[in-house]
């Protein structure tokens, strides 16, 4: 436990050291710790407020801003479903409901195996072949049922 | 001779398949010891012809479209390495009438070259808006974007030339080019295509830019839901640093001139040019009161110019061909093109550039082909999900900032967002209100607080709870969003929220009983 606590700060330091001299470098620092740890660990944000010189609170603000960064790990995969006004027209609401009813889960949810977290998006800029989604790093256009029940089956492998 | 095939590499085309295509066409030409290579280029914008695959002929590029990777063999038995016939066949592209009736301006090299290819941006009239700028003084370039009529193509419609005219006449130790990438809207996807089909023109936007106003930094704030824009962006930047383009010393001028991607982080809000500084200097995206503007004191409180991608990539044309070339595009006070995204239940959705002045009739029905489900066309949500829905009876607007104004709607980002009549109006305007609510940086009350109250005020009103009581409390809700909130986010909410209880009211009362007759 202890060592990889300390396997955590260190691999840290070294991000936030590598960054800290960027102009305006939280956002850089910590896209990369998510990047690396797949989340952000609490325990660096003192880290990181300590190196730029800025309070925990205001890291602990701008942690908290933004939608994208975790406090925990996701899933194996991350499944991002777009809401957005293009997806809705063409049918995008419910091929969600269908996604929370296929895998179990509710917005911002982790399936109970670990395999795979869905996650709202608000326009993955491919509006023009809607309803669209990002299986991790993969887009995914015109997205209908049957290929969201593949997507499901093939997560949980 | 080498054949040349051309399988995009933009996320659209990717989203549709165009890896395995591109890969499978790879495979098809190893097996057939076939003398020919694959240019990943971006798209033309046809996105229900995506993935396109071209083939470069002696009467010019043929396309075949949409290819599944399954008909790769199948395309190259047919002869597609010689142009042949296939019944994805779609003859030379640049006849295809969606193409040929564009005015292709800003995207004139887009789904043409290779993205990366710093030669081929050469080749194709890159780098000429630079070299001539550098040959002007900064106060002749800035007067040559004022003189061309310029505005703000994130969706204020602020006049460029004047902003940059600001920044110029600022003194600063330091002065900054801030490219809001910050493409959050629903329905647009032009800087999307720009930064992933010909990154170059922005780099070179922005190169402009800052020998306009003496800045030698530039950023790029994307967004973290577009990978492969930042990719792209990358990956020119390192090579237009190596070409010479950008560093210290620009197409071996005296100017220097640096650019870096920045990576938001889901924050809709952050598209908003204060909350975006914000952002960038490492904060909360919370929006900031002007003044002071950001030409005064931006980013870090240095005079900085911050303008959209498509804005920045409308400048090396207007540098290479002259302010009254662009001018002369356009109706009104809008001069210029504008690539018009065509987007959501529409049988041709794409990107469209062309000048000012189109109806929405024209863009909707003729250009787009109407629905994609065939069924008809309900409302028309035109400039993201701040802008309003336009119902048939309105499709004469012709597409011009001042003619949108007029019908209480605007033309944003030029993104268009096609319903057909399933569509309900009274859930879309909960759906703005809801996502105000989400995306609200919670510096202003009406914003913050409207918004969710406006959710609870549809929801009543969907309940048949003393409807007429609630509409009342949401126009008077919508009236102190729109004169009280600081930015558009929460000023801007009720134009969709209004726009459908103006137009489509049917939706906004609950059908009546049916009484029987006698």
């Amino acid at each position: 436990m202890q060592s990889a606590s300390t396997d955590i700060a260190s691999r840290a330091i070294g991000i936030i050291d590598q960054l800290k001299g960027k102009e305006g470098p939280l956002l850089p620092i910590l896209h990369e710790l998510q990047d690396e740890f797949g989340y952000v660990p609490p325990e660096t944000l003192p880290l990181i407020a300590q190196a730029l010189n800025i309070s925990r609170a205001e890291v602990h603000g701008v942690f908290t801003f933004y939608h994208d960064y975790r406090d925990h790990p996701a899933g194996r995969h991350v499944l991002k479903l777009c809401r957005a006004e293009a997806c809705q027209s063409m049918g995008g609401d419910a091929l969600a409901d269908r996604a929370r009813q296929l895998l179990g889960i509710d917005w911002h949810g982790t399936t109970a195996d670990g395999a795979v977290t869905l996650e709202p998006v608000y326009c993955l800029g491919l509006c023009a072949c809607a309803p669209a989604a990002m299986l991790d790093d993969e887009v995914i256009g015109r997205l209908d049922a049957e290929q969201l029940e593949e997507i499901a089956a093939e997560v949980r492998l | 001779m080498t054949v040349t095939f051309y399988v995009p590499r933009d996320s659209g085309a990717l989203a549709l398949g165009a890896e395995k295509v591109a890969r499978s066409l790879q495979a098809e030409i190893d097996t057939r010891n076939l003398d020919a290579r694959i240019v990943r280029n971006g798209s033309r914008g046809m996105y229900w012809l995506e993935p396109m695959v071209e083939v470069e002929t002696p009467n010019g590029r043929i396309a075949y479209g949409p290819v599944k990777a399954s008909d790769v063999a199948a395309l190259l038995d047919n002869g597609m390495a010689e142009g042949g016939v296939h019944p994805l066949w779609l003859g030379l592209i640049d006849h295809h009438p969606f193409l040929a009736k564009q005015t292709r301006l800003t995207f004139a090299r887009c789904g043409i070259t290779d993205p990366v290819s710093l030669e081929d941006y050469r080749a194709n009239d890159g780098l000429k808006g630079l070299e001539n700028a550098l040959k002007l003084t900064p106060a002749e370039i800035v007067a040559q974007v004022t003189e061309s009529g310029l505005r703000g193509r994130g969706g204020a419609g602020f006049p460029t030339g004047i902003k940059w005219k600001t920044v110029l006449e600022t003194t600063g130790s330091q002065k900054y080019i801030v490219c809001n990438a910050d493409e959050g809207d629903s329905g647009t996807f032009a800087d999307r295509m720009i930064m992933e089909g010909d990154p170059f023109v922005l780099i070179e936007g922005m190169t402009i830019a800052g020998i306009a106003v003496g800045a030698t930094k530039g950023y790029i704030y994307t967004r973290s839901e577009y990978p492969h824009a930042i990719a792209v962006m990358n990956e020119a930047l390192e090579i237009a640093r190596k070409g010479g383009v950008l560093g210290s010393s620009v197409l071996g001028s005296s100017y220097a001139f640096d650019i870096e991607v920045r990576v938001g982080a889901g924050a809709y809000v952050c598209g908003e040019e204060t909350a975006l500084l914000e952002s960038l200097e490492g904060r909360r995206g919370i929006v900031r009161a002007k003044p002071p503007l950001p030409a005064h004191k931006g980013l870090f409180g240095k005079p900085t110019v911050i303008n959209n991608v498509i804005s920045l990539a409308s400048v090396p044309v207007i540098l290479d061909k002259g302010a009254p070339f662009y001018k002369d595009f356009g109706m009104g006070r809008s001069r210029g093109t504008i690539p018009l995204q065509i987007a959501g239940n529409v049988k041709h959705g794409g990107l469209f550039e062309a000048a000012f002045g189109l109806t929405l009739g024209e863009i909707v029905d003729d250009i787009g082909g109407g629905t994609a489900t065939g069924r008809p066309v309900k409302a028309v949500q035109v400039g993201g999900p701040l802008g309003a829905y336009f119902p048939r009876e309105l499709f004469d607007t012709p597409f011009d900032y001042e003619a949108f104004a007029a019908k209480d709607g605007l033309i944003g980002h030029a993104g268009l967002v096609v319903f057909d009549d399933s569509v309900d109006m009274l859930k879309q305007a909960r759906f703005a209100m809801e996502f105000c609510a989400i995306e609200s940086c919670g510096k202003c009350t009406p914003c913050r607080i409207g918004s969710t109250r406006g959710v609870e005020v549809v929801d009543r009103l969907s309940a048949n709870i003393e409807p007429e009581k609630q509409i009342e409390v949401l126009t008077d809700l919508c009236n102190t969003m729109k004169f009280g909130s600081l930015c558009a986010l929460g000023g801007f909410t009720p134009y969709p929220v209004m726009s459908a209880l103006t137009h489509f009211p049917e939706d906004f009362r609950p059908a009546p009983i049916a009484v029987a007759a006698e």
